[in-house]
């Protein structure tokens, strides 16, 4: 792509990381380098040590050893003297103030960064509007920031790091909750501000945008460099093998099909006002099927009001040919339904208890007997858990918090597998996850449909929809608009499906 | 809605409305309930419990809790005026009340250097030095009431604001220690609004890891924090011997829940990242006028107990009532088919 970057002398240069938690080594003896207007990709599988390379960088975490010079200068550990020198990260965890409007979270670091004394509002939500408007994207910038869904916390968060002038901008995994045309402008604004020098450090395990917009890849594995060099030299396969060390497929997985089998739940005529209407459909055992929708489509609504999250406002929905009605998600857990829900980090995890914990917590009733929990037997299916889902972590005891974003996300697929669930329905099951674990996932999920389990997926990964469902079915305001073979259907028919927006 | 509609339907709103119903029904029982003395009244016996409050709003607002106020109060009320009478010359009243804010400054530092420096827990930290300001007070600065305090504060307690007589022909004043009250509020009003260490206080709040990664100090501010909640409870300690024309040491301590109560009323959440100048000195005025009416009414003071209890869960579980509520509402305006 662009060369420019690779002779004039690097503006940031980090020298011979190391980093060890406890006597788990995360970084080791790790060095990158990053040119003005360079966009350098830093790829690695899920706890390869990408973010934990970032918080060094960005003075949060302090390395054992080795250094950071930011031109030409030796950085101290401290955020504050990163940001002073033109450094601003997009955080995997965002790292927003719930509480605080919108407009503020993205003005705030400006006014660290000034040392302003007052809290100037004025030029601060001027400065706030500006960066959304630059980035297209419409979110009332007075609503506080806990009001706000998962992208377009998210948008906040790189409208921050955008709005601060910075030299280096570092975003780790900036797009996890984006639509396509989210991304397409946020690579548009990157390549505006390459022009003007500034470089960027961009992690992501959606590698289409790695090619769209890097120059240079580093590859990570297990906390070392394992290759480096212009983003020319690879080509997709070529840099998912140096990530995770063998060759993984991106086909639609083979799998025999099931004979077909009366519907474990069929749902007419269910609508919920202003969320989604008149949706039939029928979940099989041994199918796995895909609602793929733009966010705000109601997709996610539906799989909740599945999960008895939400209570619909017409249509019924019958299990086994009987109709319910789901009081909460009690009842919906107790007739055999799982739900993985799409924001992990406030509907999911207790970050500060223990993976077996979190694993076990919601299905204790598996290993008791005469009313005793076996604390042997919860912890022995928790190394089963993540053994099976491959969770990068020395023991099932540390805390959640502890593990890789993507790590994270295993971790709350296994608890809901632990169900044995009759219907499993997963939104955004992949989120976060490097390229090889989604393909184990996916693995999984055919697997654990062909041996009679029912799945569906809610998901806006229109690759992912193709490799693994049956059936795929497109939600488009409100309403599901089509329904595709997913073994005959090609990517593009089934996006400009998705993005159909007028049809009523 | 109607702006008067919208302000009602937060749960500051509710919890007022409660309150003034509360007062119709009582003033229809106790015609002598309404009247302008009344409010005098309220105002004056809210006073301590109204500069407390602000302390304790500005330490919630941070994700912490502060327990200790009091004793902090109780400390500097007693070690100014046994500083006073030592020295035994004459100062101005704004003197007394600057030596108090100092102490509580210098007290509030402690619970700043551990809480702040050290990385303690709020509630431990301050639940200790609650304890330890009390016993070092009584057991090192003295255990008698001092009743003969100097006669600028005597002078400064007999200024009055407004003076009007109520329906049984008492005199009702307005003392001129409420203006203490007045510019704490407009102060700090002032720095939670308008300055960055206020807003630093909100982000703390909202989210520890998050003000730490974009570079705020946070310990710095968590310092300060408790140095200035400190200085305020020693503005309250001394407001209350204006009012009280003595000092006793044991005067203070055990109002610490009803403060925390009225600030909780007052939409400060116990999780951090809320509260607000206004809203808090509601709280207080909820409180007070509970407590003043059914004292009026005759009620046994444990029914007082029993009613801010009430209120206080339906201060808290109202917003979420009322977030349910406005999501509903959302989603039955949009068109039927999404
Ligand atoms: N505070 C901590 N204590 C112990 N181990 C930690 C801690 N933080 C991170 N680790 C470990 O360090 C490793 C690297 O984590 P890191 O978050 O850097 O991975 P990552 O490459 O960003 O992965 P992902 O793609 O899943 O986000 C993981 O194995 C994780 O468990
Ligand atoms: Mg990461």
């Amino acid at each position: 792509m662009n060369d420019e970057a690779s002779g004039s002398t690097p503006i940031l240069q980090m020298q011979d990381i190391r980093k060890a938690y406890g006597s788990v080594r995360v970084l080791e003896d790790v060095s990158l380098e990053l040119g003005a207007g360079e966009v350098r990709c830093l790829a690695g599988e899920n706890g390869s040590g990408k973010s934990t390379l970032i918080k060094v960088l960005s003075g949060v975490v302090r390395a054992d050893a080795g250094q950071v010079r930011l031109h030409g200068r030796r950085l101290s550990s401290d955020p504050m003297a990163a940001i002073a020198a033109g450094l601003s990260v997009i955080y995997q965890d965002f790292s927003l103030f719930p509480n605080l409007s919108v407009w503020e979270n993205i003005g705030f670091l400006r006014s660290v960064t000034c040392e302003d004394v007052f809290h100037r509002r004025g030029a601060r939500r001027r400065l706030a509007v500006d960066t959304l408007r630059r980035m297209q994207v419409d979110i009332d910038p007075d609503t506080p920031v806990e009001m706000l869904p998962v992208a377009s916390k998210q948008l906040v968060a790189i409208a921050r790091a955008l709005a601060n002038q910075a030299r280096i901008i570092v975003m780790d995994e900036p797009t996890t909750a984006l639509t396509r045309s989210e991304v397409a402008h946020l690579l548009d604004i990157v390549e505006t501000l390459k022009k003007d020098g500034v470089s960027f450090l961009f992690v992501s395990h959606k590698i289409e945008e790695v090619f769209a917009v890097c120059d240079t890849v580093t590859v990570l594995r297990d906390g070392s460099v394992v290759m480096e060099g212009p983003i020319g030299a690879f080509d997709a396969g070529r840099l998912v093998e140096a990530m995770t060390g063998r060759s993984v497929d991106s086909q639609r997985l083979p799998r025999e099909q099931s004979p077909p089998q009366p519907p474990f739940l069929e749902v007419s005529g269910l609508g919920r006002r202003g969320e989604f209407v008149d949706v039939n459909l029928a979940l099989r055992p041994g199918e796995i099927v895909s609602v793929v929708g733009l966010l705000g489509s109601g997709r996610t609504e539906l799989a909740q009001t599945l999960f008895g999250y939400m209570k619909p406002d017409a249509g019924r929905i019958e299990i086994d040919g009987k109709p319910v009605a789901f009081g909460d998600q009690t009842s919906a857990i107790a007739h055999g339904i799982a739900y993985v829900p799409e924001d992990r980090l406030t509907e999911g995890l207790f970050l500060s208890q223990s993976i077996a914990d979190n694993i076990t917590v919601s299905s204790l009733g598996k290993s008791t007997s005469f009313g005793i929990l076996g604390a042997a037997a919860l912890l022995q299916r928790a190394r089963a858990a993540v053994q099976n889902l491959r969770i990068k972590t020395p023991d099932v005891t540390p805390a959640v918090a502890t593990l890789s974003g993507g790590n994270q996300q295993r971790v709350v697929l296994a608890r809901w597998m632990e169900h044995d669930p009759k219907l499993l329905i997963l939104n955004g099951p992949t989120v976060g996850v490097d390229v090889g674990s989604k393909r184990d996932i996916h693995e999984l999920l055919v697997s654990l449909s062909r041996s009679g389990t029912s799945v569906m997926v809610v998901t806006d990964d229109i690759p992912e929809a193709i490799a693994l469902s049956d059936r795929i079915l497109v939600m488009v305001r409100g309403r599901i608009t089509a329904s595709f073979d997913a073994a005959a259907v090609d990517e593009d028919t089934l996006y400009n499906e998705v993005i159909r927006e007028d049809r009523t | 809605m109607s702006p008067l509609a919208r302000i009602v339907a937060t749960p500051q709103g509710i919890v007022f409305l409660v309150a003034v119903l509360f007062a119709l029904v009582l003033g229809f029982l106790n015609p002598a309930f309404f009247t302008p003395s009344t409010l005098l009244d309220l105002a004056r016996n809210g006073l301590v419990t109204g500069i407390f409050a602000l302390s304790v709003m500005l330490v919630l607002a941070s994700g912490g809790i502060d327990v200790s106020h009091t004793a902090i109060g109780a400390f500097a009320m007693y070690a100014t005026m046994k500083i006073v009478l030592g020295i035994d010359m004459d100062l101005p009243i704004i003197a007394y009340f600057a030596v108090a804010a100092i102490i509580g400054a210098g007290l509030g530092l402690i619970n700043g250097v551990l809480i702040g420096g050290l990385g303690l827990n709020t509630l431990i930290v301050t639940l200790g030095t609650l304890s330890f300001f009390r016993g070092a007070l009584l057991t090192f600065l003295g255990t008698t009431y001092i009743t003969s305090v100097p006669r600028e504060v005597i002078d400064f307690s007999r200024t009055i604001l407004i003076r009007i007589e109520n329906g049984v022909g008492q005199m009702v004043s307005l003392p001129a220690s409420f203006l203490v009250l007045v510019a704490i509020t407009i102060a700090l009003s002032i720095v939670m609004n308008f300055t960055m260490f206020g807003r630093k206080v909100y982000a703390i709040g909202g989210s520890e890891e998050a003000a730490q990664r974009i570079g705020i100090r946070i310990k710095r501010v968590k310092v300060l924090i408790y140095v200035i909640a400190g200085a305020i409870a020693g503005l309250a300690g001394m407001t209350h011997v204006t009012l009280s024309r003595m000092a006793n040491p044991f005067d203070l301590v055990g109002m610490e829940l009803n403060v925390i109560a009225a600030v909780v009323l007052g939409g400060a959440r116990i999780t951090g990242g809320h509260g607000t100048v206004l809203g808090t000195l509601l709280g207080v005025f909820v409180i007070t006028m509970i407590n003043t009416t059914l004292l009026m009414a005759g009620v046994p003071s444990y029914w007082q107990k029993f009613v801010i209890g009430c209120l206080i869960i339906l201060g808290t579980g109202l917003p979420i009532v009322f977030d349910r509520l406005a999501k509903y509402r959302r989603r039955m305006a949009r068109p039927l088919n999404a």
